[in-house]
């Protein structure tokens, strides 16, 4: 699957992307996150809130209790803030 | 209807888009409404950043929304990206309509939604600080009296 990070989620994490192989026991973005946060104090840091944290799954809005699968696009961002 | 969505970093000209959108003659009313950066404290500049793809395909769901409450006979989209110093553009949301009814709550509800849904943040530079806007509760109130 392919994750990708915006704004400050991107800034603590410190990359924009990275390619990952649908992690064992991963069935939701929340299942996601909760992997992600055992990679590194940066995860930890980007995911310490997660009501400021917002999801898109192959490009659409999705909430923390959708599936994710392994060819996936998985965006994680703050609420949005254009206009 | 004619649709129009344009994510760029250059400033646009809104004598050219509003001709674009009547050029067919069909519409008797146009309403935009045109987004500034505003000159606020010691704030220098706005950097906006975007998820490129997803934002065009987002702005296209809420205008095919729009379309399908109101008749509108063309819509434009422009959202500008990169860094914007107080007073330049940012936004232009224009809807097209045989009258003015349809063309003011379209424009509206395509601005509302812009703001809750369309994948953009803003990066605020205040003298040497730099910080991410957060977004606000009044804007989501904006968007849900929609689903009434």
């Amino acid at each position: 699957m392919t994750l990708l990070y915006f704004a400050w989620v991107r800034q603590k994490i410190g990359k924009s992307e990275e390619a990952m192989a649908l992690p064992a026991g991963v069935a939701t973005a929340a299942d996601l996150i909760a992997h992600l946060r055992r990679l590194g104090p940066g995860y930890v840091d980007a995911f310490a809130d997660e009501s400021r944290i917002r999801i898109a799954i192959n490009q659409k809005h999705s909430r923390s209790d959708t599936a994710v699968a392994a060819n996936d696009e998985v965006a994680f961002f703050p609420p949005v803030t254009g206009g | 209807m004619k649709t129009r969505i344009v994510i760029q970093t250059e400033d646009f000209s809104l004598d050219a888009e509003i001709a674009a959108l009547t050029a067919t003659g069909d519409p008797g009313a146009v309403a935009s409404f045109t987004g500034h950066v505003r000159k606020e404290g010691d704030l220098s500049a706005l950097t906006l950043e975007h998820y490129p793809h997803m934002t065009e395909s987002e702005i296209a769901r809420i205008v095919d929304d729009a379309a399908s409450r109101w008749p509108l006979t063309g819509v434009t989209v422009i959202h500008r990206i990169g860094r914007l110093a107080p007073g330049e553009r940012i936004v232009l949301v224009a809807a097209a309509s045989l009258h003015r009814q349809a063309a003011f709550q379209a424009c509206e509800f395509l601005m509302d939604f812009l703001k809750t849904h369309a994948p953009f943040w803003k990066e605020e530079a205040r003298g040497s600080e730099r910080h991410w806007v957060g977004a606000r509760a009044s804007d989501d109130e904006a968007t849900e009296r929609w689903r009434k």
